[in-house]
């Protein structure tokens, strides 16, 4: 491995062969784009669902939630692409990696959007209530605006997990970043080294700042919960 | 219905697919526990070494907390230096996850009070009795619930290792499709294919549904013993 990556002839080769590379890197970024929407979304739904005052729809997110946090991303992928043939649902690989890494992302983001909700104190509810606000016009004009501070930095971690995630399309043929570096490191002169070596790098440079950005943001609110710690607990203990 | 499930999980095919999950099961307890120790050494390392080696392990948690497992896996399968291939797939994990667990860690250590240090120092502690006696005890008691949530992912993840064909759980759930006409004699069919993913599934979701329970139990009880 090492002597692959401080080969020269190996990089040449691997930049003649640069608008694959450059490709397959846009396909990343269209998968994670176009999955980060979907997740968003149904974690939206969700997590409402799941703050909701009627047992069915927290029984329905719930049910949804423990599903796809409990089992492999990869199974769920195959099963899609492999077993729904089966039943005559069949869906490119492409559509099929999107799917799954949204549907998957989704369930972990909506648990951040439940958390969310959970924080805000429930006289904002009544209050809203009492001034005629609809369930609807409460939680969109009132509880989710509210939401948004707490609730990024664990989103943009998430969203750096979806990007990793995406690399699954690599396992059925998606033509992302993974699946190219993997054919280079499979087909003809097996160079390995750099193509790897490069693809962790793009991996690197899309994660890196979301997440750090994700770090710096969360230790900050921790600190600021810190000095409200007073009032937190006196409600913690009230409610337990 | 009943004839129709037995005959489909036959002991055989059960056993291909439990020694499958045994597989996922040794991969996973190997990674877990050795990330956890180095974890915690290169946690402890980016807190409170000298700066040239804080820098060092926050080179290695930031490089492999930013890129995606299934990558380690491929170069660990092709370039580790170990002799079996499922060895091979759980060194990758072990890279993968100590960054994570590391994370895990200092951020557990964060929550410490300078204080305790001074304290330890002054009634004669040793800095690793310090760590040992002291720090490590209360950090792990905070950490325990996001450390079992990284655990739940060491164990999603290992199914990673059927892309190079280490036969586990999902290998095999997938392998079963193509033998299936050798080991029961006829055609697969949609019923079949969907029972031998649901079974897979179930399987990963009993240990996974148990560890998440005990994730929110401790969660809970954290919030309200830390408060009172």
């Amino acid at each position: 491995m090492i002597e692959q990556i401080l080969t020269p002839w190996r990089w040449e080769n691997l930049f003649v062969e640069w608008p694959t590379l450059l490709r397959a890197f846009i396909t990343t970024l269209e998968a994670s784009v176009l999955a980060l929407l979907l997740a968003l979304a149904l974690g939206v739904v969700f997590g409402l669902m799941s703050s909701a005052r009627h047992r069915l729809p927290r029984a329905v997110a719930r049910v949804y939630v423990e599903f796809f946090q409990n089992t492999p991303l990869m199974i769920q992928l195959f099963f899609v692409f492999f077993a729904l043939p089966y039943a005559g649902v069949s869906l490119d690989s492409f559509a099929c990696g999107v799917l799954c890494v949204g549907v998957y992302t989704g369930a972990y983001i909506s648990e951040v959007v439940r958390a969310g909700i959970g924080s805000i104190p429930k006289g904002q509810f009544e209050a809203a209530h009492s001034q005629g606000f609809t369930y609807l016009q409460t939680m969109t004009v009132i509880i989710l605006p509210q939401t948004v501070k707490i609730i990024l930095p664990p989103l943009v971690n998430q969203c750096a997990n979806l990007i990793k995630n995406t690399s699954v399309l690599a396992m059925i043929a998606g033509g992302d970043l993974m699946y190219v570096a993997n054919n280079w490191a499979t087909n003809g002169d097996a160079s390995y080294g750099p193509a790897y070596l490069i693809t962790g790098i793009l991996y690197f440079c899309l994660c890196f700042p979301l997440s750090s950005w994700a770090r710096r943001h969360e230790e900050k609110l921790k600190r600021q919960d810190v000095q409200t710690a007073g009032d937190n607990a006196g409600k913690e203990v009230m409610a337990a | 219905m009943i004839e129709y499930l037995t005959s489909l999980f036959s002991s055989t095919i059960l056993m291909y697919l439990l020694k499958g999950f045994g597989i996922t099961l040794k991969v996973a307890i190997i990674a877990i526990l050795l990330s956890i120790a180095i974890g915690a050494v290169l946690g402890l390392i980016r807190s409170y070494a000298p700066k040239p080696l804080r820098l060092l392990s926050g080179f290695y948690i930031e490089w492999f907390r930013n890129t995606p497992n299934l990558l380690w896996v491929m170069v660990c399968f092709i370039a580790a230096p170990l002799p079996s291939d499922w060895s091979r797939c759980a060194m990758a994990y072990v890279l993968f996850t100590s960054a994570m667990m590391a994370e895990i860690v200092r951020g557990g250590l964060n929550s410490i009070p300078k204080g305790q240090f001074e304290a330890a120092h002054s009634q004669g502690f040793t800095m690793v009795g310090t760590l040992w006696y002291i720090i490590l005890p209360q950090c792990f008691r905070h950490i325990v619930p996001t450390m079992l949530s990284q655990i739940i992912t060491v164990i999603k993840d290992t199914s990673f290792m059927a892309q190079v064909a280490v036969a586990e759980l999902l290998f095999r759930t997938k392998n079963l499709m193509s033998i299936f006409y050798n080991v029961m004699g006829r055609q697969i069919t949609a019923m079949d294919v969907f029972l031998l993913f649901g079974f897979a599934m179930l399987l990963y979701f009993v240990v996974n549904f148990t560890l998440s329970c005990l994730v929110r139990y401790l969660q809970k009880k954290d919030s309200v013993s830390s408060h009172l």
